[in-house]
C-alpha cells in the first residue's frame, strides 16, 4: 500500500480514504438509498445515524459490497476507495471486502472454530499460508487490539460461542482486525452489549482511530458524540446532513436533523 | 375476602393446570414405552437367538456347501462392507451437493423440481430402484455385480441425503454466512468451510441414517449384487452380502442355515451400529478440534 504514487493523489487518498458518489441502492424495484453522496476520511470516525428503517445499514453494506449480498440487492453510482471504484467492471467483490472490514450488529463468532481459529478465520478461509509463529502472533495482536486479550488468552482453544454475548462481540472486531483491512465498518455494534462492554469497544474505536477508516452505524446519540468525529444524519434513504459532529450535534443546518437529535422525531 | 378469592381461584386453577401437565407428560412417556418395547423385544429375540449361533468362524469362515454343517458368512460381510462403502462414494457426495445447491438458491423452479423429484424418490419402493439398476446397469452391462448394487444404494441414499442435507444447511444462521463473506472468503470457500462445516454433524446424521437404512435393504440386492457362494470383492462379478445370505438362509428348510440367518442378522444390526457409534465420535473430535 505504501508504493509510489504521485504527491498529489497521495495526498487525495490520505484524506479521503472512501467517496461515495451518487450510491442508489435497490431492493429489487424498492429504492432503499436516493443519491446518497458523501466522504469518509483517514483516521477518522464517521457516525452515521437515523431513524429504523431509513437506509444506515444498505449504507455501509454497500462500501464493501455487501448488499448485493441479498438476492435481488443493487446498486448503482460510486464508491472509491482510495480513487477507485470498487463497483467498476472487473472489480472482485471479494477483494474489496479484504480490504474493508465489517462488524455486524449480531455476534457472529464461527461456532463450529475455537476462539484462536475464529480470530484466525479470515487468513485460514483465505488460505493465507503463515508459519505457526505468525498466525499466534496475529491471534494475540488481533486480540490486543479488541481488549480481549486478557480475558482469553487461557482459553484460546475454547469454542468461540463459549464467551459472553458482549465477549463475542469484540471476538467479531478481533476476527475483523486480523485481516488488517483499512477500512472497518461497524453496524450497531453495540446494541446487543451492556454499558461496560459498549464503553470497551467505544475505547477500542477511539485506539483503532489512528490506524483505520472507520464507519459506525449507531442508534445511541451519546454514542455518536461521543466517540465520532464526523456524523451524517441519514432519513428515509436521503442523506440529509452530513458534518463535523459538533456542529451535527450543537447546531445542526437541517431542521429535520435538530428534531431527530432532540428525540422529537417519530 | 378479594384477594382470598382470587387465590383460591389461582389454586383451582394451578391444580387443574398441574393436573393437565401430568396427565400429558404420562400420556408422552407411556408412547415412548410403547415405542421402545418392540425395539428391545426385537434387539434381545435378535441376541439370544444371534449370540448362540455366533463363533469365529462365523467372521472368518466362507459359507459351506449344502448338507455340510457349520461354516460362516465371511464373504458376505465383506461384500456388505464393499457394496455400502461405494454406494456412499457414490451417493453421499451427490446428496450432499445437491443438498448444498438446494439450500443456496432456495427460489427457482428448478430447485423446485429437484426438492420434489428427491421427496418422490424417498417414496419409491426400494424394489423398483433395483429394477431400475438392473435395467440401467445390469442388463447393460451383461450380469450381476458389485457396481450395480452400489448403484441401486446409493440411488436409494441421494434423495434422503438430499434432503437432510437442505435442512440443515437451512438452519445455518445466514448472518454466518454474511460474516465469512465479508471476511473477504469467497462464495464457494464460504458455502463449504462456514456453512456446510457448520451443519455438518447434522449432515453427518443425516448420512448415518440414510447408510443404515440400506445396509439392511435386500430386495434391490437380489436384482444387482445378486449374490456369490464365493469369495469375491471385485466391482464387476457378483458379490454376497449379509441381507440376500441372511434371505437365504433363513428361508431355507435347514436348521444350521436358519441359525446362522440369526447369527448374520446380529452381526447386521451390530455393523450398523458401530458405524454410527464410530461416525458420532469422529464428528464430536472433529467439532472440538477444527480445521
Ligand atoms: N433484505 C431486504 N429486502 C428488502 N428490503 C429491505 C431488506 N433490507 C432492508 N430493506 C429495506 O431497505 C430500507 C433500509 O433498510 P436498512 O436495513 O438499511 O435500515 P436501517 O437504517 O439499518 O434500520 P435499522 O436502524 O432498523 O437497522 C428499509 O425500508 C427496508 O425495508
Ligand atoms: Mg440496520
Amino acid at each position: 500500500m505504501g508504493d509510489g504514487r504521485g504527491g498529489e493523489s497521495a495526498k487525495v487518498a490520505m484524506a479521503e480514504k472512501l467517496v461515495v458518489k451518487n450510491l442508489n441502492a435497490y431492493f429489487h424495484k424498492n429504492r432503499a438509498l436516493h443519491d446518497v453522496s458523501l466522504s469518509f476520511e483517514q483516521d477518522r470516525i464517521a457516525a452515521i445515524i437515523g431513524p429504523s428503517g431509513c437506509g444506515k445499514s444498505t449504507l455501509v453494506r454497500c462500501l464493501n459490497r455487501m448488499h448485493e449480498v441479498v438476492p435481488g440487492a443493487t446498486a448503482t453510482g460510486e464508491v472509491l476507495l482510495d480513487g477507485n471504484n470498487i463497483y467498476a467492471d472487473g472489480v472482485d467483490p471479494v477483494q474489496v471486502r479484504r480490504r474493508i472490514g465489517m462488524v455486524f450488529q449480531k455476534p457472529t463468532p464461527f461456532p463450529t472454530m475455537s476462539i484462536e481459529d475464529n480470530v484466525a478465520a479470515g487468513l485460514t478461509l483465505n488460505g493465507v499460508q503463515i508459519s505457526h509463529a505468525e498466525r499466534h502472533e496475529v491471534i494475540e495482536r488481533s486480540l490486543r487490539q479488541a481488549a480481549l486479550w486478557e480475558e482469553v488468552k487461557d482459553r484460546l482453544r475454547r469454542p468461540g460461542g463459549s464467551l459472553s454475548g458482549g465477549q463475542q462481540q469484540r471476538l467479531c472486531v478481533a476476527r475483523a482486525l486480523a485481516v488488517q483491512p483499512e477500512v472497518l465498518l461497524m453496524d450497531e455494534p453495540c446494541s446487543a452489549l451492556d454499558p461496560i462492554s459498549t464503553a470497551r469497544i467505544e475505547e477500542l474505536l477511539l485506539e483503532l482511530k489512528s490506524a483505520y477508516t472507520i464507519v459506525i452505524v449507531t442508534h445511541n446519540m451519546q454514542q455518536a458524540a461521543r466517540c465520532s468525529d464526523m456524523t451524517a444524519f441519514m432519513y428515509t434513504g436521503d442523506l440529509v446532513e452530513y458534518g463535523e459532529t459538533k456542529q451535527i450535534f450543537t447546531n445542526p443546518t437541517r431542521r429535520e436533523t435538530e428534531d431527530y437529535i432532540t428525540g422529537r422525531f417519530g | 375476602m378479594a384477594a382470598g378469592v382470587s387465590n383460591l381461584h389461582g389454586e383451582t386453577s394451578y391444580r387443574y393446570r398441574k393436573f393437565k401437565s401430568d396427565s400429558m407428560m404420562a400420556i408422552t412417556v407411556g408412547a415412548t414405552i410403547l415405542t421402545l418395547i418392540p425395539l428391545f423385544l426385537v434387539l434381545g429375540y435378535l441376541l439370544t437367538k444371534g449370540v448362540a449361533s455366533l463363533n469365529w468362524a462365523f467372521f472368518t469362515h466362507m459359507p459351506a456347501p449344502v448338507g455340510e454343517a457349520g461354516g460362516g458368512m465371511a464373504n458376505a460381510i465383506v461384500g456388505t462392507l464393499e457394496v455400502v462403502g461405494i454406494a456412499c462414494l457414490i451417493g453421499v457426495p451427490i446428496g450432499v451437493g445437491a443438498g448444498l445447491y438446494l439450500a443456496a438458491n432456495r427460489a427457482s423452479q428448478f430447485t423446485n423440481w429437484v426438492r420434489f423429484s428427491a421427496d418422490v424418490l424417498m417414496g419409491v419402493p426400494s424394489i423398483v430402484v433395483g429394477i431400475f439398476a438392473y435395467a440401467v446397469i445390469v442388463r447393460p452391462f451383461g450380469g450381476f455385480s458389485t457396481l450395480a448394487g452400489s448403484v441401486a444404494l446409493a440411488a436409494i441414499m441421494i434423495p434422503l441425503v438430499t434432503r437432510t442435507t437442505e435442512e440443515m444447511v437451512l438452519l445455518v444462521p445466514p448472518e454466518l454466512r454474511e460474516a465469512s463473506l465479508a471476511l473477504g472468503v469467497p462464495h464457494w470457500r464460504t458455502t463449504l468451510s462456514v456453512v456446510a462445516r457448520t451443519a455438518l454433524s447434522g449432515i453427518t446424521t443425516g448420512v448415518i441414517l440414510a447408510v443404515a437404512r440400506v445396509s439392511g435393504e435386500t430386495a434391490p440386492l437380489l436384482f444387482t449384487a445378486f449374490g456369490n457362494r464365493f469369495w469375491s470383492t471385485s466391482l464387476f462379478h457378483p458379490i454376497n452380502t449379509l441381507t440376500v445370505q441372511v434371505y437365504t438362509y433363513a428361508i431355507s428348510p435347514f436348521a444350521d442355515w436358519q441359525r446362522q440367518a440369526w447369527a448374520g442378522a446380529l452381526v447386521l444390526t451390530g455393523i450398523i451400529l458401530a458405524l454410527e457409534l464410530g461416525v458420532r465420535w469422529v464428528t464430536g473430535g472433529a467439532a472440538k478440534a477444527p480445521r
